[in-house]
């Protein structure tokens, strides 16, 4: 392929991402951009070159080790997820930007840490950056056709112009707000996009290589097997191997936090903690599909091509040596892709990380206090702008010089291993309070010897050609590998110094204080504000000053506004308190990093140094009142909840109170019925003239009356007790067909005599337990109703009875005038007074249906008057065949 | 000529002793078992006397009352309220109605005689 085309397809790829990242802050909240598949996917900027190229290099060479980098993640996802979500919450409570942010913050927003953290970082990705440019390089040199090409300097290789673009393309988008906890939309929708074009273009090659090239799996094994070393390839190791698998798999767990573009494409760039559950199963997947088609890629490239080529570029070679040119410009296109994003992302994070904590706390926080807010503004940005141009040309540099003779694993191995130098600190740090500044500093910096001796200095010595330095004397087990032991030692010294300085030297109250809100941040979460304890003298007017500088004066008057708000302070307040110096804190913190924060703000204020034990304390204290604060609400809404409860059953109880009003209204007036019958008639009796029959007449009366009093005054009693459920059944096994013929013989002097026939329509016989008094006080009363409301002669009564499977069903229909619609609601209430308060029920107490109700309930039964039935009263109720 | 009077109410038992009082004291006895008996009555008779009770099926006390008042015919008949309701507000509200009195039940029926007497003497 000609250099040209090369350039165009390169330049239209670096076209297109500009458009995609413009297009995609332009629609910052659109939902395309913002759902956890993209999270997800950028999170995939875990697979660079190295996993595109280098992989495969290193299974043709020996075999399956390549797999426990991307084993690591997978295994450990889980407690990656549970460990992400404190992280995050940690981050987006002190906006925190970088790794080297969050780990400085926890020791005290330690400067010291701050910058060790990131020089770290960058020993670390500078070789790794470095090492994408050569794989741009490199495989620029194999798709093109020009081979005589050879670069003689910088100014004429292709690859320092890519370098610049992309240092272009992360100043323009990386940097456009100065608040660097803000997200960079464009860049993460890049990123998800490159990282499903390299997916696809691996898998398609694979699935060429495999199904095209070769008849499937079982061919390119068949063929493979043929060859010398395969049985090496393509198996497992011995026990000793499975220790280099361990520490391979554990290393890459860490870095999975640790590595700078992890931690801002998972922890800065997160939006929304649940994006975290469909990471849980995609982000697996994802590295397993990428890793599906690398063995037999890895294999076809032994079979097919010569020895003598770079094993690395397998994936590109295979496809070019049987002339499918554009197949191997897909596969170059979707190396490209992985090289790009890795290096945005780690420059973007790289470059926060040396402006935030090397730049600006160390040289320049005093003239951005001089500045005002539009000037420093134009100089936070212009430094960040510069750390990404000076990040990506050193790598550049780096590659030029010393990286040429370099495989992309080995590299990339080391990086890892430089990176996993901050685990004890970061690690420990999430759930040990007792981690100290100090310690953590001496931690890595011990660390870092041990990586430097054991895996630097043998490169270094190599490269640049002085005498052959071994590192095997010390620090050595034989059948680890080089990065095992030396991964293994360094971590080993690292936690053990960080373990032992932490306990033998107590820190300062700040670092105790911010330990705290790491380790139990969720107990902090909603303190706020009020999270850090600070004691001192600060002026308002001096920290207004000072945010001025960096926010301007509208964003400072209106944060501060929301401020007073939110706590009731006064405007005119001149003291700030803790609350306000950790506002402000805060507020500066995405501009210019922790550090420079704290440093400006010690800046104008006076403060004083508080024991250990008051920070603990005050901290306690104000969980507490946050706590009672919040059992307040509770108890307040319960209160009310309490209130309105009460309120309903005041409210009850009036109506129960107004019910009972009735009833005895209701009572009297039935007792003085009869009472007046009795008097009117014994004044009548006192007339000596009166004939014989009519005094008989009178006193009939007055017996009749008498009669009614009583049943009335019983009926009343039966009532209050059913209601009070006083009274005890005495429920035992009836046959109910008996129990209806006892009820009907005891109305039947009063049937024959009105002539009113009664039907009783047998059923089976069947036994069921009931208290059998007060069933046929239920179909008395039924009865007599009946009977009252049937005419004389022309009267029908029937009784039937349906058996269910667990109860009974017992009816009395009668051919009366039946009960009016409006009352069929009502007439089972004690006392209700049909419609209107003064006409009057029809004779009888009144209270019989009352007291069948109670009666049927206290069975467990229902009783109810059957609507449709139109020729006249039918009234149902059921028992259940045994009480339960 | 004979007083007449009309009792309404719907319990039989205190008619029978009312009616028979008023018969020995010369009365003209009518007897209604609810209001709109007591209507049917007055179209063809009217009373010097009506004896109503409050609590009737149909057509209560105080609906009677009212259309008896709103007929002049009726201007000359002395009606009384025959009720248990003995609330001060009850009796009120049937004087009120324009009653001539209110006898709470029990009540003396030498007493009402006695009233009555006096009443249209």
């Amino acid at each position: 392929m000609s250099n040209y085309l090369l350039f165009t397809i390169i330049i239209c790829y670096l076209i297109m991402l500009f458009i995609l990242a413009y297009r995609a802050e332009l629609k910052r909240h659109s939902k395309w951009i913002n759902n956890p598949y993209v999270y997800t996917l950028s999170l995939a900027v875990y697979c660079t070159a190295w996993t595109y190229y280098g992989s495969v290099g290193i299974a043709s060479k020996s075999g399956i080790d390549f797999l426990p980098i991307y084993l690591g993640p997978v295994i450990a996802l889980p407690l990656w997820i549970v460990l992400m979500r404190k992280i995050i919450r940690i981050s987006k409570q002190h906006k925190i930007s970088s790794i080297a942010d969050f780990i400085s913050m926890r020791y005290g927003n330690n400067r010291a840490i701050g910058a060790l953290v990131t020089i770290t970082c960058l020993i670390a990705v500078i070789p790794y950056i470095a090492l994408q440019l050569k794989a741009v390089s490199e495989t620029f040199s194999i798709m093109s056709s020009e081979e005589s090409y050879v670069s003689t300097g910088f100014l004429d290789d292709s690859t320092f112009y890519i370098a610049l673009v992309i240092a272009i393309f992360v100043a323009f988008f990386g940097t456009l707000s100065t608040d660097t906890s803000q997200r960079r939309k464009g860049i993460i929708a890049t990123v998800a996009i490159e990282s499903i074009i390299k997916l696809t273009f691996f898998l398609i090659v694979g699935i060429y290589i495999t199904f095209y090239l070769f008849d499937g799996t079982e061919d390119i094994y068949q063929q493979a097997s043929a060859s010398v070393n395969f049985k090496q390839l393509a198996t497992f190791g011995k026990l000793e191997d499975g220790f280099n698998w361990l520490f391979t798999i554990c290393l890459s767990f860490f870095v999975l936090f640790l590595l700078p573009r992890q931690f801002h494409v998972a922890v800065v760039e997160n939006d929304n903690q649940k994006h975290l559950k469909t990471a849980i199963w995609l982000f697996p997947l994802y590295l397993l599909l990428f890793n599906v088609f690398v063995i037999f890629i890895a294999w076809a490239g032994n079979i097919r091509l010569p020895s003598s080529l770079n094993h690395d570029y397998y994936t590109l070679l295979l496809p070019l040596s049987n002339q499918h040119l554009i197949l191997s410009a897909l596969v170059f296109i979707g190396g490209f892709s992985a090289v790009i994003s890795m290096i945005v992302v780690s420059t973007l994070a790289l470059s926060t990380m040396v402006s935030n904590n090397i730049i600006i706390p160390y040289g320049f926080i005093k003239k951005l206090v001089e500045g005002n807010p539009l000037e420093n503004e134009k100089r936070i940005k212009a430094i960040r702008r510069l750390s990404i141009f000076i990040l990506i040309i050193v790598s550049y540099f780096f590659y030029d010089t010393f990286s040429k003779e370099l495989s992309l694993y080995s590299i990339g191995l080391i990086s890892f291993v430089i990176i996993a130098q901050l685990a004890p600190s970061f690690f420990l740090g999430l759930f040990w309070r007792r981690g100290t500044a100090k310690a953590a500093i001496l931690g890595i910096l011990i660390g870092l010897l041990i990586v430097f001796y054991k895996l630097l200095l043998p490169i270094m010595s190599q490269v640049i050609g002085i005498a052959n330095i071994t590192s095997d004397s010390i620090f050595s087990i034989q059948f680890l590998s080089p990065e095992s032991n030396a991964f293994m030692w360094s971590i080993l010294f690292n936690g053990f110094a960080f373990v032992t300085f932490s306990l033998s030297a107590k820190g300062n109250y700040r670092e105790r204080n911010y330990a705290e809100l790491y380790v139990n941040d969720q107990n902090y979460a909603n303190l706020q504000e009020g999270a850090f304890v600070w004691k001192g003298e600060a002026y308002v007017d001096d920290i207004k000053r000072l945010l001025n500088r960096f926010l301007g004066e509208t964003r400072t008057n209106r944060a501060l506004n929301i401020f007073n708000k939110k706590y009731n302070i006064s405007e005119t307040e001149e003291k700030a308190d803790s609350r306000l110096i950790n506002f402000s804190e805060k507020l500066l913190t995405g501009s210019i990093g922790s550090t420079s924060a704290k440093i400006l703000l010690s800046s104008v204020s006076k403060e004083k140094p508080i024991g250990l034990i008051e920070v603990l304390n005050i901290l306690e204290e104000s969980k507490e009142t946050k706590a009672s604060n919040k059992l307040l609400v509770e108890k307040s809404e319960e209160l009310a909840n309490l209130t309105s409860k009460l309120r309903e059953a005041n409210e009850e109880l009036r109506k129960q109170d107004k019910l009972k009003d009735e009833f005895l209204d209701t009572v009297a007036h039935e007792l003085k019925t009869p009472i007046t019958a009795i008097k009117a008639a014994s004044e009548v009796l006192e007339d000596t003239d009166m004939p014989d029959v009519l005094r008989q007449q009178f006193l009939k009366n007055i017996e009749q009356d008498t009669e009614r009093l009583s049943t009335l005054i019983n009926n009343i009693l039966d009532l209050e007790k059913l209601s009070n459920d006083r009274t005890e059944l005495e429920i035992k096994s009836y046959y109910i067909d008996s129990t209806i013929k006892k009820s009907i013989s005891a109305i039947s002097h009063l049937a024959n005599k009105n002539t009113i026939k009664v039907i009783y329509d047998k059923n089976e016989d069947i036994i069921a337990e009931y208290d059998e008094d007060r069933i046929i006080q239920v179909l008395i009363n039924l009865l007599s109703n009946a009977l009252k409301f049937t005419k004389p002669k022309k009267g029908i009564i029937k009784i039937s009875t349906i058996i269910f499977k667990d109860f009974i069903e017992v009816s009395v229909a009668d051919n009366g005038k039946g009960i009016p619609k409006e009352d069929q609601n009502y007439v089972f209430e004690k006392f209700y007074q049909s419609k209107g308060q003064n006409t009057k029920k029809p004779q009888g107490s009144g209270f019989g249906l009352a007291i069948c109700k109670k009666i049927i309930e206290s069975h467990k039964g229902d009783i109810w008057i059957d609507k449709k039935y139109k020729k006249g009263a039918r009234i149902a109720f059921t028992i259940p065949k045994k009480v339960k | 000529m004979k007083k007449k009077i009309l009792i309404v109410d719907d319990e039989p038992n205190i008619v029978m002793s009312l009616e028979y009082a008023f018969k020995k004291k010369d009365f003209l006895v009518y007897i209604a078992r609810d209001g709109f008996e007591a209507l049917e009555i007055t179209k063809k008779h009217i009373p010097d006397v009506i004896l109503l009770d409050v609590m009737m099926p149909q057509v209560d006390g105080y609906e009677t009352l009212k259309i008896l008042k709103s007929n002049n015919d009726f201007n000359k008949t002395k009606i009384f309220f025959l009720s248990a309701k003995s609330k001060e507000s009850d009796i009120e509200k049937g004087l009120l109605l324009g009653a001539d009195g209110y006898f709470t039940k029990p009540f003396s029926v030498k007493k009402i005689i006695q009233n009555i007497e006096e009443q249209i003497a």
